[in-house]
């Protein structure tokens, strides 16, 4: 149990998907002008990681390695599998909220759909297998991943909401300001490495 | 008559100004790292060196050419309830005949670029681009449409990847150009380098990609203000 609260901190911390390793960061900017649908993104992401992730760990194990069901090393089709796993449970999630809560839905509405070419999603399920994780740590390491990746997008809409009442540069004005601001914070998240989990 | 020649026109395949607006726009103006904010993370994880930035964005280019084709050419059969699916599928296709010939012909590169070879499947401007572009154009136009948008990500690669392997490691292309390392610092005879210069190890972090690319927004959109953000 510890170990697993161990990998859910360090996935969200010191390793964090978007600050640490810089991954889903197309909708990271594209999504963080506001605080109310960064939220969302984020709700969306944990959840969509934390599913996916132990699926793909069941097809890595049990369709693709050499142990698995066809006895021989399929590891070459590992990104369509992977991707097609993404691309239907973010489908199927979509159907499924649709179906039993229209609110929540509406919410997330648009950025169900986004989640699929979101990099961190496939970064995970890449990263969990090149980190050889059993089946309940690759759950941990989705939520604790999915958990950072919230934070950080919650983290720069609210910044960015405050920047505009500053003076900045035109040309800086908007995207430019973000990079920076996404840089900043990756400096800042890089003194979170010194921390050793097992401590906890 | 004059319909008939005008589907004609623009069914064939010659090089005129839409086709060279098509490859040099992306450029400029519509630029998929600067203006339309796609493509972010590889270009972040993959400019510590420019030789693996080099390598990377010839794979880009391959891939967005050959999906934007393909996707273009099918786009009338695709059924649109599964047609992120199949767009999917059809780059995962692409991204893996790439991965296993960087693997048998650079392997180096092919190690050092480990996860982030696989994520050109989820790199936005490949999606993005059949998205807004193939799914309503000929293969022809698509794939001009892909040639130009992986040159203006690659030129964006290149930029930083210039900037952070000059100034984190003193190198280019792995060849050493300025700064000292301890066999520099004793060789007293090669005064005509910038022997001074220690390198900056903070252009090898991630976070200086940003300010990088930061800086190259802040200055493409000085040049060019119709790109400003009015809001």
């Amino acid at each position: 149990m510890g170990e697993l609260i161990n990998i859910f901190i360090k996935s969200a911390f010191i390793e964090n998907l978007a600050l640490s390793y810089f991954l889903g960061m197309c909708s990271y900017l594209a999504v963080s002008k506001t605080v109310k649908t960064a939220f969302g993104l984020g709700l969306a992401v944990i959840f969509v990681l934390g599913i996916t992730m132990p699926i793909n760990w069941l097809i890595n194990n049990y369709l693709l390695s050499e142990s698995g069901i066809f006895q021989t090393d399929l590891t070459f089709l590992r990104l369509i599998l992977f991707i097609a796993v993404i691309a239907s449970m973010v489908q199927l999630v979509e159907m499924v909220v649709e179906k039993f809560s229209p609110s929540l839905y509406n919410s997330l509405g648009i950025f169900l759909p986004l989640i699929t070419v979101n990099c961190a999603i496939l970064g995970g399920s890449l990263f969990m297998v090149s980190k050889e994780y059993n089946f309940m740590e690759s759950v941990s390491f989705g939520l604790g991943g999915g958990f950072g990746w919230f934070l950080a997008i919650i983290a720069i809409a609210a910044i960015r909401e405050k920047i505009k009442y500053s003076q900045v540069p035109p040309a800086l004005r908007g995207l430019g300001m973000a990079f920076m601001l996404t840089g900043l914070m990756g400096l800042a998240f890089m003194s979170l490495m010194g921390i050793d989990p097992s401590a906890f | 008559m004059a319909q008939a020649q005008v589907a004609a026109k623009q069914s064939s395949i010659g090089f005129g100004k839409a086709e060279r607006k098509l490859l040099t726009d992306p450029l400029d103006s519509n630029n998929p790292v600067t203006v339309q904010v796609l493509g972010i993370c590889s270009a972040l994880a993959v400019t510590t060196g420019m030789k693996n930035a080099l390598v990377m964005a010839i794979a880009v280019v391959f891939v967005t050419m050959f999906s934007n084709m393909i996707t273009s050419a099918l786009r009338n059969a695709i059924p649109k309830a599964v047609r992120m699916i199949v767009q999917l599928i059809i780059i995962a296709t692409l991204v893996t005949i790439v991965e296993l010939t960087l693997k048998a012909v650079a392997f180096d590169s092919y190690k050092q670029l480990s996860v982030f070879i696989g994520l050109i499947i989820t790199n936005c401007i490949v999606m993005g681009r059949l998205e807004a572009f193939a799914m309503a154009n000929g293969p022809y136009k698509s794939m001009l449409d892909g040639i130009g948008n992986g040159v203006g990500y690659g030129i964006i690669l290149l930029m930083v990847a210039f900037v952070r392997e000059l100034f984190g490691k003193g190198e280019l292309f792995g060849a050493k150009l300025i700064g000292n390392t301890p066999e520099y610092l004793l060789d007293t005879t090669t005064t005509w380098g910038l022997g001074w210069y220690s390198n900056n190890n903070l252009m090898v972090l991630f976070p200086s990609a940003m300010f990088v690319i930061g800086a190259i927004i802040w200055a493409h959109r000085a040049w060019n203000p119709s790109l400003v953000d009015v809001s």
